[in-house]
């Protein structure tokens, strides 16, 4: 009961942090320079047509009445209002975006994942030893280049030079049709139909993009893994393990690992959460056809609505995935206090 | 990821009173000597320095000759790192370039340093609403994804040098403030704050005179971890268009130039800018990784 309340709290929470997020996007989004309209309506449109979408636009309005009617249509109608640039609801372009992104960040997550666990646990083990040293020279080395170089850097290799990666123009080759979307992620969705031509050619295109994501995303959960690891390796309950004389295997994983996931998880939300709003730079290099593309062109364009609705999207997976992360680690913590 | 959240700012006030400054820069120089991938860190960063003060001495070529008769050479005995679409030498213009992306780094992290913790310390000092108010709306410019936060910025000024210092600037500003007034808030316990304040000085003059100087160390450590962090996004903003302008001499510039020979092959255009920025950002990053270990109350010297 405790912990539905805590849920509860935790939750209604999320309510101002959106409203307060969506109010100085909308201050911010007023200050980028050159008429929106401008732009849409073309040189050949009259005074009257340009009045005319600004109004449909309510562009006309204060700023602050501008705000409550977009939050009445949100909260009412689930409406994000309309692309100026697209010329489509906003809310219709995220949600073709959104699994595009998610699929590129989540595989590079988990290949980040797989690989930083063993090294960060492998560095707390051997302290202080060459092992250690490496792991952290291969971590910072990870937080030090620049994404989008890196990614000229693979495809030259695997492009230019050897030929085994494809083009980077999107997810996809061009000779290839998308199936019909059901998830939105074309390796579930092309397995699911059974088209592996499409599915071999998805995962060829990820490849590179993939292991970008995992690199950058590696270096601080392997530290953070490391020094939880630590903590959990000195304190006394371990001690104890070493002195009853449990095999190690069993006490760094099955003692060790155990107390050492709680940090550890919280790290992976804001990682997952801030790959997914910082990945503009890697989907721009590969033509990706996701999210961070889609805030690019909204921001060059002054796209009000396509930006704001970005940010809020964006500010929203932040949230639900910290609360997600909260939640199971109050459900399996018996320490935490529901306060 | 910014590193404002690792400090433990317990490491300051582990006793009644922090220690005397000169003994913790002799602490910070111990460190760095016994440390050995920061003392790579500090050769590193004092080469790239050097390389920058000294540009017009080192530099074969004028980082901005045009002869287009040399274009896209690769590199050779004349031109070390090879040449440019419009035979600029990349050689110059990544020492050239040095310059640029150090002082970027270097004014960026000083404006937000400042401005932080000036918000964060008043923030903490004078608590309650101020404070809760002014923490969460921290927590709401720090919820926007960064990099489109820069953008939006970037964009919204128009591109140029200060253009993208604003923009890396304005990024940390929300962490600094919560790290100096987190460290105000502990360091106002203090037996030597409260006698100052007894002894009848004003609120403005406590803050400043005397917490401030005592929450110096953790915000040098920080600010050398965001040099590196404010490198990578400047380069970032330049390379997509909304920094600086082609053909300056930035490192982020020249990838961009890159990415037009990237097809014919021609790989060095981006690829000694990239690395220079690479090794200054790694530089930066063992430098602070180093001094962080200083800072951490449990180390063991």
């Amino acid at each position: 009961m405790r912990f539905l309340g805590y849920a509860i709290r935790r939750l209604l929470w999320v309510i101002p942090v959106l409203l307060g997020v969506t109010l100085i996007t909308f201050l911010l989004t007023r200050v980028l320079p050159g008429n929106p309209i401008d732009r849409v309506a073309g040189p050949f449109a009259s005074a009257e047509q340009k009045a005319e979408m600004m109004r449909e636009a309510r562009l006309d309005l204060p700023v602050i009445q501008q705000f409550s009617l977009y939050v009445r249509d949100l909260v009412v109608h689930g409406d994000l209002g309309v692309s100026y640039s697209t010329a489509r609801p906003v809310a219709q372009d995220l949600w073709e975006r959104l699994p595009i992104s998610l699929e590129l960040t989540t595989l590079g997550m988990l290949l980040a994942i797989v690989l930083a666990l063993p090294l960060g646990i492998a560095s707390a083990v051997a302290k202080d030893t060459w092992v250690d040293q490496l792991g952290r020279v291969v971590s910072v080395i990870g937080v030090s280049m620049p994404i989008f170089w890196l990614g000229l850097i693979l495809l030259q290799v695997f492009f230019v030079k050897l030929g085994v990666a494809p083009a980077p123009l999107g997810r996809l080759a061009t000779s290839l049709i998308e199936p019909e979307r059901i998830t939105g992620w074309l390796l579930i969705d092309s397995a699911l139909v059974g088209d592996w031509a499409v599915f071999r050619s998805a995962a060829a295109h990820l490849a590179l993009p993939v292991v970008i994501v995992a690199f950058t995303a590696l270096a601080p959960l392997a530290r953070m893994t490391r020094s939880s690891m630590i903590d959990a390796l000195e304190s006394d309950y371990i001690r104890t393990a070493r002195a009853l004389g449990l095999p190690t295997r069993v006490i760094i994983f099955q003692h060790a690992l155990k107390n050492a996931l709680i940090p550890i998880l919280t790290m992976i939300a804001g990682v997952f959460g801030y790959a997914l709003g910082g990945e503009v730079l890697v989907e721009l290099v590969f033509a990706w056809p996701g999210l961070g593309t889609y805030s690019y062109n909204a921001i060059l364009a002054s796209d009000f609505p396509a930006i704001q609705g970005f940010i809020l999207l964006i500010t929203l997976f932040y949230v639900l995935i910290y609360l997600v992360v909260d939640l199971l680690i109050a459900a399996i913590d018996p320490r935490v206090e529901y306060a | 990821m910014s590193n404002f959240n690792t400090l433990p700012a317990a490491a300051l006030v582990d006793g009644d009173d922090a220690a005397p400054q000169g003994a913790r820069l002799a602490d910070a120089w111990w460190t760095l000597r016994h440390n050995f991938t920061s003392m790579i860190g500090l050769v590193l960063l004092t080469i790239i320095l050097l390389a920058a003060l000294l540009a017009p001495l080192i530099a074969p070529y004028d980082p901005y000759e045009l002869d287009l008769a040399r274009a896209t050479l690769p590199p050779n005995s004349s031109h070390w790192f090879g040449t440019d679409q419009f035979g600029h030498d990349i050689f110059s213009r990544v020492l050239y370039g040095a310059r640029l992306d150090l002082l970027i780094a270097l004014a960026s992290v000083a404006v937000s340093a400042v401005i932080g913790s000036v918000i964060g310390g008043v923030s903490g000092y004078v608590g309650r609403f101020v404070d809760e108010a002014t923490m969460r709306l921290m927590d709401m410019l720090q919820a926007f994804p960064r990099f489109i936060f820069a953008m939006g910025i970037a964009f919204a000024l128009g591109p140029g040098l200060l253009t993208v210092i604003v923009a890396t600037a304005a990024l940390n500003i929300p962490g600094y403030a919560r790290l100096m007034r987190n460290l105000i808030l502990s360091l106002k316990q203090t037996q030597y704050a409260m006698s100052a304040v007894a002894i009848g000085n004003s609120g403005p003059r406590v803050l400043f005179r005397h917490l401030f100087p005592n929450a110096l160390a953790p915000i040098l450590v920080t600010s050398t971890l965001q040099s590196g962090w404010a490198i990578l996004e400047a380069a970032g903003l330049s390379f997509i268009g909304l920094g600086v302008a082609v053909p300056t001499a930035e490192w982020g510039v020249m990838i961009a130039m890159g990415l037009q020979e990237f097809l014919q092959g021609h790989w060095w255009v981006y690829t000694f800018p990239g690395l220079a920025i690479g090794v200054t950002v790694l530089a930066f990053n063992l430098i602070g990784d180093g001094l962080q270990d200083l800072l951490d109350p449990r180390r063991t010297p």
